[in-house]
């Protein structure tokens, strides 16, 4: 399904470890590897406090991990410093959560959506104007929102605002974190709609981080599940209910509430809560909520095992 | 005559109409939900049932009556006794409605000191059983952490142990799963249908995700502009409405196996 010759950027290895009070240690990414390939879409789903966001963030450099390496074409992008690696920030572009609080509310909105343009010299001031038109159009969005301020504007409508200045660029990967999530289900399709047919249209690699994964199917090429800083698995995005074999990533599945589910049945879902990223159990990192432990599992770690084409599994059920 | 009754109410902030001729009645037990999107005037219903619409908000027209009483002529003080004990809100994030300053257990003996004359210790211990009930572990623990130190579920538990402190007979839950995870909404979802079953407690949820609605209520009703855009049991919702924002709604909840964009 992938061309290893579409690969675009890489994480071999990722770690980063936190320090944490009382001289413990918090290791929010575990040994992640993860591929991107040109055009797809990778989705990376898990609970709050799993280490996703962590990840991503190594991957447009606003941090860096502890060990391992973040490829790009080849080039070690964790290494890059000063002007290389501003240089490098066009390639790869985010969207965050919540665009009231990333953005500064006292610039307009065409300031906004070309201030990237601007740092690189990619327009003149006086083509300010064009360029935000051209980019609220793309988004769908009235050109008259140029001179808009993000208070005056819907969720749904930030969160485009927040994608135009992301692909002002053009940049290759455009990264999004939670970016729907705080949206109502009918703004969060339109957004989904937005940002597929872009994808398509200017074969934009892209990383979809969610909590959802109702959600993440509807749009990854590939899902990776987290739990506690671990891949647990590794699948392809569709039949997504037929493949998942992780009981985390089948806990996940169960606890959507579908439209067309059985309502007869009661929901099922795993009881208790993820314990602190500061002690994660030994062995299996699911151990102490998974439904069918096996002795294995308390002491040794299971690692990610290739089960089919594109699907990798970290369970000792599989292994 | 039921539980509640509300009848052909008009809702304006500062002489501007935002919720026009809504009408609902619960019975005992019923589980209602209204489902729309940001803006339609959802949440300003129930706030008005609760008697705590914010600033310049007034119910113009229509009735609310509750046990045959009418809820728009209360006064200050027969709501402060009122509210929180015959009918109780849990929010979006209980975590914003604590004083972060303070523990939770200070809001929560300060809420059972104002309905209950009893002793701090008293209270105390009442928060901690009340805990310990909504299946929150080492509910002492929780008294004494600050609101920040929990995490979103275990707040949102907090906030429905604090609402079902005294068994109100009708209990409103305002997004109460929409910041949380998945598992975090199902653990939710499901207790709070278990209040039903132990308590008899009538629920009216507000929420813009129609499985959420779907799954848990006896009726839902589809609001769009601040009016009523359709409304029935879950059956007819799913399967028979032809209402074609209700289908808009409906075909907006990821669905397992559901379209995929790509």
């Amino acid at each position: 399904m992938f061309d290893e010759k579409d690969l675009i950027l890489e994480a071999k290895h990722v770690t980063r470890v936190f320090p944490a009070a009382g001289g413990r240690s918090l290791t929010a990414c575990n040994d992640i590897s993860l591929k991107f390939y040109k055009g797809k879409t990778l989705g990376i789903v898990g609970e709050s406090g799993c280490g996703k966001s962590t990840f991503m963030r190594f991957l447009v450099s606003l941090d860096k991990p502890t060990s391992g390496e973040i490829l790009y074409r080849g080039k070690d992008i964790t290494a890059f410093r000063g002007e290389e690696l501003r240089q490098h920030r066009q390639h790869i572009q985010m969207v965050f959560q919540d665009p009231a609080q990333s953005f500064n509310p006292k610039m307009k909105i065409q300031d906004i959506i070309c201030e990237p343009l601007l740092n690189f010299k990619r327009i003149k001031n006086s083509e300010k104007r064009e360029a935000a038109e051209r980019l609220l159009k793309m988004v769908e969005l009235p050109p008259e929102m140029a001179d808009r301020f993000m208070h005056n504007m819907s969720g749904g409508q930030r969160q485009r605002v927040a994608i135009a200045r992301a692909l002002a660029l053009e940049p290759e990967i455009m990264l999004l974190d939670e970016a729907t999530s705080a949206l109502d289900v009918s703004v969060q399709r339109t957004i989904i709609e937005l940002i597929t047919k872009l994808q398509r249209e200017k074969g934009i690699t892209m990383g979809f981080i969610c909590h959802d994964i109702g959600l993440v199917q509807s749009l990854a090429h590939q899902i990776a599940v987290m739990y506690l800083g671990n891949i647990v698995e590794v699948l392809p995005g569709e039949d997504i209910s037929t493949h998942a074999k992780h009981p985390y990533t089948q806990a996940l599945l169960k606890s959507i509430f579908d439209v067309k589910m059985d309502f007869s049945k009661k929901i099922e879902s795993i009881d208790s809560e993820a314990p602190s990223p500061l002690d994660v159990p030994k062995g299996c990192p699911f151990c102490n909520r998974c439904d069918c432990l096996m002795e294995k599992c308390r002491t040794e770690k299971p690692t990610l095992a290739t089960l089919g084409e594109g699907h990798l599994v970290a369970c000792h059920k599989y292994a | 005559m039921s539980m509640l009754d509300v009848d052909h109410i008009n809702i304006a902030y500062k002489n501007k109409p935002t919720v026009t001729d809504f009408s609902m009645h619960i019975e005992k037990g019923q589980i209602y939900s209204i489902v729309g999107e940001s803006g339609s005037g959802k949440t300003t219903v129930i706030r008005a049932i609760f008697g705590m619409l914010p600033g310049g908000g007034k119910v113009t027209g229509g009735s609310i009556v509750f046990e045959g009483e009418s809820l728009l002529t209360f006064s200050r003080e027969r709501w402060r006794l009122f509210r929180g004990k015959d009918i109780s809100m849990i929010f979006q994030d209980s975590g914003a409605m604590m004083n972060p300053t303070k523990r939770v257990g200070s809001a929560f003996i300060e809420y059972i000191r104002t309905h209950e004359a009893v002793s701090k210790e008293e209270a105390f211990r009442k928060g901690v059983m009340m805990l310990e009930r909504m299946r929150l572990p080492s509910g002492e623990n929780i008294m004494r952490s600050y609101p920040f130190q929990l995490s979103g579920g275990m707040r949102q538990r907090v906030g429905i142990a604090m609402g079902m402190t005294y068994e109100p007979k009708l209990l409103l839950a305002d997004e109460p799963t929409s910041a949380l995870d998945v598992t975090t909404q199902a653990q939710i979802v499901r207790q709070m249908m278990e209040l039903r079953e132990n308590y008899g407690t009538s629920l009216i949820v507000v929420t813009h995700n129609l499985g959420v609605a779907a799954y848990m209520s006896d009726h839902i009703i589809v609001m769009k502009d601040g009016k009523i855009e359709d409304e029935g049991d879950r059956d007819y919702i799913l399967y028979h409405s032809g209402n074609a924002y209700t289908h808009k709604l409906l075909e907006a909840v990821p669905s397992i196996g559901g379209r995929r964009f790509v």
